[in-house]
């Protein structure tokens, strides 16, 4: 039995059916991701936990019990905000106490907590200030304060790091991910960057339109895709998804792969998945993350299945830590992602190795993946 | 007004029609400043004069020899209707009736504009717009059917005074006329603090909820400590209102004890005891007046801010 289990979860407003039947669960200590772009439900789905909002349908559990029914103060939640929602009247140390307060808890008490809190976060010389008097980063400390004091079971965050300018996101994002190696507490975390569910979670549940279209470990999510959309969502840069078609060469399936001007690129297929055969012929998507297409010498030495072929290159993206090459295929424009010192050149034809082990494919009607 | 540095030739061109302008708005500015403070300053100059001075010298003059005498006399003496003991009465009846009934309203309007737009049911935008329909209409209407009401809660009044010994202030005139005041405030004050109450962050709601706060822990420890421009908004609006109305004070309170203020100055104008004291008068209708001042002068840097609350994000 998982810690946190979600059940068959429906969410209606109306006759607009918001979150359209959620299965997920999440072992005790665990770090679940919801991720997917504005309006797929994912912050609907952690409203419903949270309490805030009802469900139409199916049950949410912690610990066996179902909680679906309680008011949120009654569930032994804790949740940051994306706008981190701190009183706007009263001092940091009000803040993070008021939940102790409505409970009522003894002053004394509250005050060891609030101590032990900003220690923890090292917020310990703003506890009288009020929150109009924090930067960013302050009062979003603060607010992770205010929810680690309640000591809960299931700490909810609400895109949490989505108004921080970018370098403070990053040092946050490590700063929630060492709070949760050293608290061990389980959290749901709901966010659009696809980043930092990668880096953070232990699970993701990557959603759309209010259903969870993939729902597993960071590494499945990145490498085994089941659809396009998750392809497409999940990496940075994003996949390159190459309309190709599937031909026979003796008993070996190969990927055709057109290119502007040029005779197409034929890949062998060593290790084609079972179900690629019914595409003889047929158009697919070909799916290769930029990382899997990369120079010669650049490419993963111990790949069993490297394919190289010449490609035009037509733009190149010095990013410092890594060089990016623009070609075409298929009519896209195709990301590879070469070592920093590269020697490539725009305008010119250089090979690529195409690390075929890595690659996926998919259904062009169905969207779905072709295993 | 911006550091940018502009040429200098445009500058020097610019400068004069600019100084033009200046010119042409201040000066419209003043004269219109000047037209509306000249009743004002009439009546300040009048309340300090002896009758004597008034009768033979320019209005527009100052006191030559300035004297408190009419308003002690307006304060304490002087006859409205058939009684002559100054309006200081009449001037506690306003009071006792507009503390009340201003925070009696502005309560229950932060009251709705918190339920309309944070507990949400509904038909909740019904409601406020047949609240918002109370701004809509004219007192006059209302008048008679008001008068029913008050005649009916006045007989109950008598009788549980009968029964129970007590008629709980039903029948009261100065309690009817903060009933009538409330109930034809509450559509302002929902329409205020609705609005303001509107961009307020509904997040904080959430995290008061989850933090375990009831409903009514949430109004007063989130909600109405970050109400103040909006609360004195509120207060101002219906403060000036309910001391400066005269209909229903005249026809719910327009004679007897309860009689407010504006009524009382209406009955020492009327009055006639021989020869008509301006300077009493004018004096009186300044004590009339100070309240709402004094009001916008304490609390009237927050009407501006508030009215703006919500047009800009803050």
């Amino acid at each position: 039995m998982a810690f946190l289990e979600i059940d068959g979860l429906k969410k209606r407003f109306g006759n607009v059916e918001i979150l359209k039947g959620i299965d997920v669960e999440l072992e005790k200590g665990g770090f679940l991701v919801l991720v997917g772009p504005s309006g797929c439900g994912k912050s609907t789905l952690l409203n419903t936990i949270a309490g805030l909002e009802q469900i139409t349908e199916g049950e949410i559990r912690v610990e066996g019990r179902a909680i679906n029914d309680l008011h949120p103060s009654k569930r032994d939640i804790a949740m940051v905000f994306q706008s981190y929602a701190l009183y706007p009247n009263m001092t940091v140390a009000g803040n993070i106490s008021f939940g102790m307060e409505m409970r009522g808890v003894p002053a004394d008490e509250r005050q060891k907590a609030i101590d032990k809190v900003a220690k923890v976060l090292q917020i310990g010389h703003l506890l009288q200030r009020k929150p109009s008097q924090l930067s960013g980063g302050q009062r979003q400390r603060v607010a992770m304060g205010r929810a680690l004091v309640r000591d809960p079971k299931l700490f909810l965050f609400d895109e949490p790091l989505s108004n921080l300018d970018a370098k403070l996101r990053v040092d946050m994002r490590i700063e929630i991910k060492r709070l949760h190696a050293t608290t061990g507490t389980t959290i749901v975390y709901v966010t659009h960057d696809q980043i930092e569910a990668m880096t953070l979670a232990t699970k993701i549940a990557v959603m759309r339109d209010g259903e969870v279209q993939q729902f597993g470990t960071p590494a499945e999510i990145y490498n085994n895709p089941t659809n396009l959309f998750v392809a497409d969502f999940m990496g940075s840069p994003a996949m390159n998804l190459i309309p190709a078609t599937i031909a026979t060469s003796g008993n070996a399936l190969s990927v055709v792969l057109q290119r502007e001007a040029r005779e197409p690129i034929t890949l062998p297929m060593a290790n084609a998945p079972t179900g690629l055969s019914a595409f003889q012929g047929k158009p697919i998507i070909f799916g290769v993350r930029p990382e899997a297409l990369t120079d010669p010498e650049g490419a993963e030495r111990n790949a069993s299945n490297i394919a190289t072929a010449d490609l035009h290159i037509e733009v190149v993206e010095p990013a410092g830590s890594d060089t990016f090459a623009v070609t075409n295929l298929g009519g896209k424009p195709v990301v590879a992602r070469l070592r920093a010192d590269a020697n490539i050149q725009p305008g010119t034809s250089t090979p690529l190795a195409f690390n075929l082990t890595k690659a996926v494919f998919f259904d062009p009607a169905t969207e779905n993946r072709i295993r | 007004m911006s550091a940018v540095a502009t040429p200098a030739r445009q500058a020097s061109s610019g400068m004069s029609t600019k100084t033009l302008n200046r010119i042409v708005i201040y000066g419209l500015l003043a004269l219109f400043a000047l037209f509306y403070l000249m009743p004002l300053f009439v009546m300040l100059v009048t309340s300090f004069k002896t009758m004597d001075e008034i009768q033979n010298g320019n209005m527009l003059a100052l006191p030559k020899a300035p004297t408190f005498d009419p308003w002690l006399k307006a304060w304490g003496e002087t006859c409205v209707g058939l009684t002559c003991a100054g309006i200081k009465g009449y001037f506690w009846n306003s009071i006792k009736m507009v503390v009340p009934a201003v925070l009696i309203s502005t309560m229950l309007g932060a009251l709705n504009g918190y339920v309309l737009t944070k507990w949400r049911f509904r038909g909740a935008t019904l409601v406020f717009g047949l609240m918002l329909f109370a701004c809509f209409i004219p007192f006059q209407s209302v008048l008679l059917p008001m008068a029913t009401i008050l005649g009916s809660v006045g007989r109950f009044g008598v009788t549980l005074q009968n029964s129970v010994g007590t008629s709980f202030g039903l029948g009261n005139s100065t309690v009817n006329l903060v009933f009538v005041h409330v109930v034809y405030g509450i559509g302002f004050t929902t329409l205020f603090f609705r609005n303001y109450y509107e961009a307020f962050p509904t997040e904080l709601i959430k995290a008061a909820q989850v933090d375990g706060a009831s409903f009514f822990q949430i109004f007063r420890r989130i909600m109405l400590p970050n109400s103040m421009p909006i609360f004195v908004v509120t207060v101002i609006y219906q403060f000036t209102n309910i001391w400066n109305d005269f209909l229903f004070a005249s026809a719910y309170a327009g004679t007897g004890d309860a009689m407010p203020m504006t009524v009382a100055l209406n009955n020492v104008v009327n009055t006639s005891t021989g020869v008509v004291e301006y300077n009493v008068n004018m004096a009186a209708a300044m004590i009339a007046a100070l309240p709402t001042l004094i009001v916008y002068v304490v609390a009237g840097r927050y009407f501006v801010r508030g009215l703006m609350a919500g047009a800009v994000k803050g």
